[in-house]
């Protein structure tokens, strides 16, 4: 930590291009595709990034922006049909999940990389005993026996900070309160020491002190771990807080990719942009808020050229036509044919402030 | 009037003329048993002795965690939910004991803006007719032609196009939905609206657009607002006043800059500085109260203070005796603690 960029023409070494192999988990152009009775949603178009152990990359994204699905495309949960993996690599180990057969994929979900739900009260059988969906994992997978396997599971709820793990073993998820769902949660995730934890929305449904008590534990069971982390999320101050790098998500590309410091201090797309200059903050009381006119597109069609240009302010002609590569700017990257300019401050917007 | 709080709802000077006064409102939920024959085996105390004033052409926000009563607040002061105690004087008259006529006069001054704008929009009507419908059930507007046209006037308001005025709530995003939502609100031109989580359902660039437009309207149209949220963020920009409430009670009672930057009681504290700054610079020096545990059962409050059992401060005066919702030494604005006192450096 504590890598800033001072300049855009400095190089710095990480996040650097991806060499193509030695990452932990590396998502290499990867297409998803929904065929649903409206056409076909194209969801996923080219989407590439790495983790390393120990890193926490932070995917950021509004709601259809594909953040999810990509997740579950690495999870390989996801609903098909009507999901479609149409292109792609997902490299674990230097190894294409995709190519695998079943009995593979499983031999990665949990115990390789396992994934945390945005939602714990739908993400947990509520006809089970907490105690039991924690163990299951390890008596199916690890040939624990039932008794071995709950002792195990009192272990993980203590790692989780729940109280009095052992009396709530029989306890049903409705009788858990959300922080400590989602501290079942991740004690499930956790229960085979997995090399990448996948955090989607982990605290969206959270009051902000049990965000910060689980966010917390996130980052404390990822240092003792060395676990790898994948959050995927629309908060920006939740990203700012854990994150060493961000990829920014949207219409299913990720339009830009740096470290968290260079990001917030100087965004290079004009979607990031706008996206930190429309969140109130708490330590700035601003006046009218800057927003980003219209709504994300549909993904059922995609507008031709940059998928931002109809929302954008320093649209130009270019942008209508031709889609922007991702530009290398030194250790960092954007999707944006004006992205050194913006960087520079020397782009002047287009267009007018929108109306309300 | 005797409330649970000791302190009674004064209006602030300098904000303007008062224009709802809340005072000793109180609601408790029974807990039933049995199916034959039922018995009540407890209360949950949802709102527990709230008092307040709000003036004309300001926001009060109110925020706490979820549980803390907030909703049931607004429900109270929309009369959806009878109050078990308390009065709601807004022009002289209760909200809390009006009956028939002329609780539907004091309903079209009041309005709400619902929290999803995904199920508080009928499916089976068009947007024309939604936004009319208050129009109809409060008899004003003249005839159909009139509504019609008073309907388009406020899609135009709330920036939406009023050639849309015959497409269902399916046909917009959820952002252009909170826009109809607003617009019906609107229609019965009150002088407070109740805003109970109005963009927390909405994605971060829509968010802003609402939030926005809620401003614009406010200044065009002198509107009141009570701004419910979680978001503390969003709730330091908009607001004028901002109430924390916890387990049914308002711990703290101050101008957005009493309590952003002086806050004097540690619940606010605490939730202030959980609040993530989208500033990584900020995270190695920010300081966070991390708050063991999670809000009591509103069933069974603790005794005396109410958050004593999650407070570091807590000893045994908190447990015997409810501190006051009133003006301490440390800082002068409403803090309901004993030991209030300011801390430095919450935010950022």
């Amino acid at each position: 930590m504590g890598r800033h960029s001072q300049s855009i023409v400095e190089k710095e070494s990480s996040p650097g291009p991806d060499d193509g192999g030695g990452h932990l988990l590396e998502v290499d152009d990867l297409y998803v595709e929904f065929r649903t009775g409206e056409g076909v949603a194209k969801v996923i178009n080219g989407v590439s990034y790495h983790l390393d152990a120990g890193e926490t990359l932070a995917v950021l994204g509004e709601s259809g922006s594909g953040k999810s699905v990509t997740a579950q495309a690495i999870m390989g949960i996801l609903d098909s049909p009507p999901g479609f993996v149409t292109g792609g690599r997902i490299l674990y180990q230097g190894k294409d999940l995709l190519k695998v057969g079943e009995a593979e994929r499983r031999a990665v979900r949990g115990r390789e990389i396992s994934i945390i739900f945005q939602d714990a009260l739908s993400a947990l059988n509520p006809v089970f005993t907490v105690g039991w969906q924690i163990s299951e994992a390890l008596r199916k997978r690890e040939g624990l026996s039932k008794k071995d396997a709950l002792e195990r599971a009192v272990e993980l709820m203590e790692l989780v900070n729940i109280p009095a793990a052992r009396e709530r073993l029989k306890s049903y998820p409705h009788q858990f309160s959300g922080g400590m769902r989602q501290r079942v949660m991740i004690a499930m995730a956790l229960a085979q020491q997995p090399n990448v934890v996948i955090a989607d929305e982990p605290t969206t449904a959270l009051d902000v002190t049990v965000q910060a008590q689980i966010m917390d534990l996130l980052g404390e069971l990822r240092r003792e771990m060395n676990t790898a982390m994948i959050l995927i999320t629309h908060d920006l101050g939740v990203v700012a807080d854990v994150a060493d790098r961000i990829a920014v998500m949207y219409a299913g590309r990720i339009i830009e990719h740096a470290d968290v410091h260079a990001l917030y201090r100087s965004p290079a797309h004009p979607y990031t942009l706008g996206l930190l200059n429309s969140i109130p903050r708490l330590d700035d009381k601003g006046k009218t808020l800057r927003t980003i006119p219209g709504l994300p597109p549909n993904l059922t069609k995609i507008p031709s050229g940059c998928p931002f240009h109809p929302r954008c302010r320093f649209v130009r002609d270019v942008c209508r036509s031709e889609v922007p590569p991702s530009l290398d700017l030194g250790g960092r990257q954007s999707a944006c044919h004006f992205a050194r300019e913006l960087l520079a401050g020397e782009l002047e917007p287009t267009r007018k402030e929108p109306e309300l | 009037m005797t409330t649970q709080t000791g302190a009674t709802a004064v209006a602030r000077p300098g904000l303007g003329e008062p224009i709802l006064t809340v005072n000793g409102m109180v609601k408790y939920f029974p807990i039933t048993r049995g199916i034959l024959f039922r018995s009540k085996i407890g209360d949950v105390k949802a709102v527990d002795g709230v008092d307040f004033v709000l003036h004309k052409g300001e926001t009060l926000g109110v925020v706490g965690e979820s549980g803390c009563g907030k909703s049931t607040l607004a429900k109270l002061l929309m009369r959806l939910e009878t109050a078990t105690a308390g009065t709601a004087i807004y022009d002289g008259r209760d909200i809390v004991a009006a009956k028939g006529g002329e609780l539907r006069r004091l309903r079209r001054q009041v309005q709400m803006v619902m929290q999803d704008p995904y199920t508080s929009l009928n499916p089976r009507m068009t947007v024309g007719d939604i936004i009319a419908e208050p129009l109809v059930i409060h008899g004003v507007g003249g005839n159909d032609k009139a509504r019609e046209s008073r309907v388009r006037e406020l899609l135009d308001v709330v920036g939406l196009n009023p050639e849309h005025i015959n497409r269902y709530p399916h046909q917009f995003s959820g952002g252009q939905r909170q826009r109809v939502g607003i617009a019906r609100a609107l229609a019965l031109n009150p002088e407070i609206i109740i805003c109970d989580e109005p963009v927390s359902a909405l994605d971060v660039s829509i968010q802003a657009q609402v939030i926005n437009l809620l401003e614009k309207l406010q200044a065009e149209l002198g509107l009141s607002y009570i701004f419910i949220a979680h978001d503390l963020s969003v709730v330091r920009h908009i607001c004028d006043r901002v109430a924390v409430m916890y387990l049914g009670r308002i711990v703290e009672l101050g101008t957005e800059d009493e309590i952003y930057s002086r806050a004097t009681h540690p619940y606010t504290q605490a939730l202030l500085s959980a609040v993530p700054v989208p500033d990584p610079d900020a995270r190695e020096h920010r300081q966070i109260i991390r708050l063991s545990g999670d809000v009591p059962s509103p069933a069974n409050p603790p005794s005396g203070c109410r958050f004593r059992t999650r407070c570091w401060k807590a000893t045994d005066l908190c447990a015997q005796e409810t501190p006051a919702l009133i003006e301490r030494e440390a800082d002068p604005h409403l803090s309901a603690c004993h030991y209030a006192e300011r801390a430095e450096h919450i935010i950022g």
